[in-house]
């Protein structure tokens, strides 16, 4: 277990080192984006229409935010379940980008994409969402705003917490942890 | 017949959800602590020190524990010799609610089904709120609350089994929806049980069970040995603290149970993530 420090946007080079179980501190620019949000982004990729963030080595944060106090950029921020994004994270790792943070497991053909195009998805500690919300330093909503919670969000962030879930070599820690500790009678 | 005001109903139910959302009580703090202390693999036990600073923070700077502040559910036991003056009692629950809401900055998740739209905004309009009521002896009135998130209630169940399936197809079906659910609804997690009635009432009991406080017993010695069982069955797992692997899967097993159809053995499961926020007042 490696832990490291990146900054975004990530390159191919940065995700082709990391492996499953290693502890990734993030800082710099990342985008929220939930279900809605998602539907719609893959819609202008298909389309090759404009899209409203440079995707490549882009990562993306399944989050929908308290909305924040005054004076605070944002409330509290904890990831959300990441398998209903799995029917769209395959497009956005094709068109460039490089890493999802989330928490639960993905399906065979998220962990195939991130082989393929070298995406990670990172797992960040659900129900932490007063800790998470304190790593970021300014949040803009630049997409969406119509969706509420599940708009597009530029977030800035600083040491954000996570750790590698599926790297770029198909290993899973979810189903590497529960090997080691599962009591077979 | 005793006269409660409206607004001190919808004052009642506002302070609980705001004190609930940013204040993790204190019998899953104990039984987060003690996970803490017995978790054998460093990556959930990490995990789960993440989640005790997480409420210390919640707490110190009245920030939300979580971004999913739940939908509201309310199990309300209303006495028969009370009378709410200036309005309806539900009014007065939902009023409450997205008081509580909106002055807490927490986010409204419900909305229409199909669009997904936001039925109002995306501050503080919650509603409705899920109330569940129930009409008791005495002139008081009883409010149990909690924020349910939407991670840990997607992965719940409820099955209707024949009358054979008996206790060991309890045990299996619990198992069986706590393996398939791994990581996604933030364990450790309480498994709330429902057993008989009918359809619905093992899912409200299933629901219900997961108001009682981590650490207390089943009054029913039967219940409460089941209830052993089924979470030493469940830690066998491995899933651990996030599904990073571990052995605390579960917290605590809570079962309710009801007499039933002679043809039928109803089982519901319904799941809470660590972030067990609930809390009781008596008016």
């Amino acid at each position: 277990m490696a832990e490291y420090h990146l900054t975004t946007p990530l390159s191919e080079e940065d995700t082709r080192k990391l492996k499953a179980g290693d502890v990734v501190y993030l800082s710099g620019v990342i985008y929220t984006a939930r279900d809605a949000a998602h539907k719609r982004l893959v819609e202008l990729l298909e389309k090759g229409e404009e899209f409203p963030f440079p995707i490549e080595g882009s990562v993306i944060y399944f989050v929908g935010p308290t909305p924040p106090k005054p004076g605070d950029p944002i409330g509290s921020a904890g990831p959300t379940t990441s398998y209903r994004m799995d029917s769209y994270s395959p497009t956005m790792l094709k068109y460039g980008s490089k890493g999802m943070i989330g928490k639960g497991k993905r399906n065979q053909a998220v962990i195939d994409a991130c082989k393929e195009y070298g995406g990670v998805y990172f797992g960040a500690t659900g129900g932490a969402g007063a800790l998470l919300g304190k790593r970021i330093k300014s949040a803009e909503v630049i997409a969406y705003p119509e969706l509420g919670p599940e708009a597009v969000r530029r977030l800035e962030v600083e040491e954000f917490p996570v750790a590698v879930v599926n790297d770029t070599y198909g290993n899973d820690l979810y189903q590497m942890g529960r090997e080691i500790y599962e009591v077979k009678d | 017949m005793r006269e409660i005001a409206y607004d001190d109903i919808v004052n009642a139910v506002k302070n609980m959800i705001l004190v609930t959302a940013t204040n993790l009580p204190e019998d899953t703090l104990e039984a987060l602590q003690e996970a803490y202390d017995n978790e054998k693999s460093p990556v959930a036990k990490e995990v789960i020190a993440q989640l005790l600073e997480n409420a210390k923070i919640a707490k110190d700077e009245k920030r939300p524990l979580c971004q999913d502040t739940g939908l509201a559910v309310f199990f309300v036991k209303v006495g028969a010799d009370v009378k709410v003056v200036g309005g309806l009692l539900k009014d007065a629950i939902n009023e409450g609610t997205e008081k509580g809401y909106t002055e807490g900055y927490l986010r409204a998740s419900t909305c229409e089904p199909f669009s997904r739209a936001n039925l109002k905004d995306t501050v503080g309009y919650n509603l409705p709120a899920i109330i569940h009521f129930d009409i008791v002896e005495g002139d008081k009135i009883e409010i149990e609350y909690a924020a349910k998130g939407g991670g840990s209630e997607n992965v719940s169940r409820a099955r209707v089994f024949p009358p054979a399936a008996g206790k060991e197809g309890i045990i299996e079906f619990v198992k069986e929806c706590v393996s398939d659910a791994g990581g996604n609804p933030c364990p450790p997690i309480t498994v709330g049980v429902g057993i008989g009635g009918t359809f619905e009432k093992a899912a409200i009991s299933s629901k219900h069970a997961l108001f009682r406080d981590v650490g207390t017993k089943n009054p029913d010695p039967e219940m409460d040995e089941l209830e052993q069982i089924i979470l030493e069955e469940v830690n066998k797992l491995g899933i651990g603290a996030m599904g990073m692997g571990g052995t605390k899967t579960a917290l605590a097993v809570h079962i309710e149970s009801n007499p039933c159809h002679i043809a039928s053995l109803p089982v519901s499961v319904n799941i809470q993530c660590h972030s067990s926020r609930h809390a009781h007042i008596t008016i």
